[in-house]
């Protein structure tokens, strides 16, 4: 009998083993095949026809002593990620307080406010780039009925980072939804005994809501950093062919790298960079887990 | 988890925050509360009437700018409606640019991208969520682990691996990798695996089912909900892909319609009533999925929150 379970259970395994078996050469021919290659040719002057020299840390060297573009794209990013995560974090949460509600039409509303989130691409881009044409373009027509004269937007060096800011407050409601979800799986019975002890709505919302939903608020910061720091398409098409727009100020850390790897073949150099982004982010996820316990609110801590 | 995540759609359901304060005994206080709680909701309703203006309103002048001639779109101030609807603009768009081959090129490869993540996650989904086996766990935390690596890390050695497998020009790179899975879809399909009750796949096992069979017969037709968010995902992830097609195609009869896009801006300059017409060609098959397949958009999203 226990013999047969044990058969039994090797049969299991190997079941699981095929099952999984898909994942595991994808991961080993797309994902840990390519970071081995990519951290050894860091190190070399590697650019993918003629030549593959152990250089030793010179990328890492150049890069931080020499590269005056290395700091303006990493800076760009810093700039980026530091006003688009807050922000549209902060957004989508009081955007989904509102949907939160009962009353008519919000079906309507929830579905309005979604649209943009699911639309992306050069279409999008293009779009954004005549909303803000300063010219022909909507958004500074309607300045302009407030007695605002609207910036120059992509065309000013100053404005260009705002300008993709805008744009992606546009689409926040994937992460409205996502708040929304999980408002609406706070139970009501909290509602209601902070009601008999007379609390307010505003009461309610930051001491009820907002500790509720603080796991999804967690998730939302973590994958929002991470996607942030990897902005790239909208710099991409939003400065004419990746240019880096006026003043290199749409010049972020990707479409650096993208440059350096696939424009000047400096592969072995563009890896190094993506290394350095990798540390970057990989510190940025650990100070989140290390500080998730102080204030983040798990109902139970069953799962 | 016991419920289904089909149980919970965010759009329809309202919440119950109505019923709360109607328990209250004081009638008086019953009146004051009720009161103050209509002017918050108009309050609300105005807020989110306003905001839905800015939300739709680029929307609306991509459409009404499509529809202009080139002297209204520089004509100052600019309008939000159109003097004459030029519907020919799309026609003189379409013609204008390969647009025509640039759609059966994004097919081809949206559908080799949709049948090979469905394939894929659903098979692997299956055996992290249903199959006991040692290392499982360990497995599966390099899956979600996957998930932190920034993708250009990858993106330029997997570059020189499709380059040297001789891949640069052709739809190989874009598709292909569909075939081995994706974390996020993994992930997804394993929350919907779990719901689904292990004696149904004893039952199947007693009955000398084995587990191809099992995934195929219960378990591809009891998760085709989340198979059918997986699926619009990736049709929307790859229909709207630009830097996989820029990094790999170079011969303009292979290029995909955001590519196009591209090399359509780079002729028009600032025709903007052709540009949007071209944009908003591009982005309507993802609109006309999302209004018609909004509950699986909408899923992807709940399945996404109640793994935290």
């Amino acid at each position: 009998m226990g013999k047969k379970r044990l058969t039994m259970r090797r049969k299991e395994s190997i079941y699981g083993y095929i099952f999984v078996l898909p994942w595991i050469i994808g991961f080993l021919a797309f994902t840990a095949g390519p970071l081995v290659f990519s951290f050894a040719a860091s190190f070399t002057n590697y650019n993918i026809t003629s030549q593959m020299d152990f250089i030793g840390g010179e990328n890492y060297k150049g890069l931080f002593t020499e590269d005056s573009l290395f700091w303006t794209s990493l800076w760009n990013t810093l700039y980026f990620v530091l006003f688009s995560v807050p922000l549209t974090t902060i957004g989508a949460i009081f955007l989904s307080a509102l949907l939160n509600q009962d009353m008519p039409g919000i079906r309507f509303f929830r579905t309005l406010y979604y649209l943009p989130a699911v639309l992306s691409g050069v279409g999008v881009y293009m779009l954004w780039m005549q909303l803000l044409d300063p010219g022909t373009g909507m958004v500074n027509l309607v300045l302009s009925w407030f007695g605002i004269d609207g910036p120059n937007w992509l065309f000013d060096p100053n404005w260009t980072k705002p300008s993709l800011i805008f744009m992606k407050l546009w689409s926040v409601g994937g992460a409205m939804l996502l708040y929304l979800a999980s408002m609406q799986g706070v139970s009501k019975n909290l509602y209601e005994a902070a009601e008999i002890d007379g609390a307010n709505t505003w009461r309610k919302f930051f001491h009820i809501t907002i500790p509720m939903i603080t796991p999804v608020i967690f998730f939302d910061v973590v994958t929002s950093l991470i996607g942030g720091f990897q902005i790239f398409q909208e710099a991409y098409v939003m400065s004419n062919n990746g240019e880096g727009g006026p003043a290199n100020s749409l010049l972020f850390y990707n479409l650096y790298m993208w440059k350096q790897a696939f424009t000047n073949f400096n592969m072995g150099y563009a890896m190094a960079m993506s290394w350095i982004l990798f540390v970057i982010v990989f510190i940025l996820t650990i100070f989140n887990l290390k500080l998730a316990p102080r204030w983040v609110h798990y109902e139970g801590e069953e799962k | 988890m016991d419920k289904t995540p089909e149980d919970n759609d965010y759009l329809d359901r309202t919440s119950d925050l109505k019923s709360i304060g109607k328990t209250n005994e004081n009638p008086s206080f019953l009146e004051h509360r009720g009161n103050r709680k209509n002017f918050l909701t108009i309050l609300n309703f105005f807020l989110l009437a306003i905001g839905g203006l800015l939300i739709i309103s680029p929307l609306w002048w991509m459409v009404s700018t499509s529809l202009k001639t080139m002297a209204e779109v520089m004509s100052f101030p600019p309008s939000f409606w159109p003097e004459n609807w030029l519907f020919s603009n799309y026609i003189r768009t379409w013609e204008a640019a390969p647009f025509t081959r640039y759609t059966i090129n994004t097919l081809t490869i949206t559908t080799l991208v949709v049948i090979g993540n469905v394939l894929s996650n659903s098979f692997i989904a299956y055996g992290f969520a249903k199959i006991p086996f040692k290392g499982k766990n360990i497995l599966f935390a390099i899956v979600l682990a996957t998930m932190m690596i920034p993708g250009f890390v990858t993106l330029i050695p997997q570059y020189v691996l499709f380059a040297k497998l001789n891949w640069i020009n052709t739809y190989y790179p874009l598709f292909v990798p569909a075939f081995f899975g994706s974390a996020f879809n993994i992930f997804l399909l394993r929350q919907f695996y779990m719901t689904i009750p292990t004696e149904l796949i004893e039952a199947a096992k007693i009955e000398g089912a084995n587990h191809f069979y099992i995934w195929w017969k219960i378990g591809l037709p009891l998760t085709k909900p989340a198979i059918a968010t997986v699926a619009i995902f990736s049709f929307n992830g790859a229909w709207n892909d630009f830097l996989g097609p820029l990094l790999y195609l170079n011969d303009e009869n292979l290029y995909t319609l955001q590519i196009g896009l591209q090399v359509f801006k780079g002729q028009l300059s600032t025709q903007w009533n052709y540009l949007m017409a071209g944009s908003l060609i591009v982005l309507l098959p993802v609109i006309l999925l999302f209004f018609f397949f909004q509950k699986y958009f909408i899923q992807g999203i709940n399945l996404q929150s109640g793994g935290k």
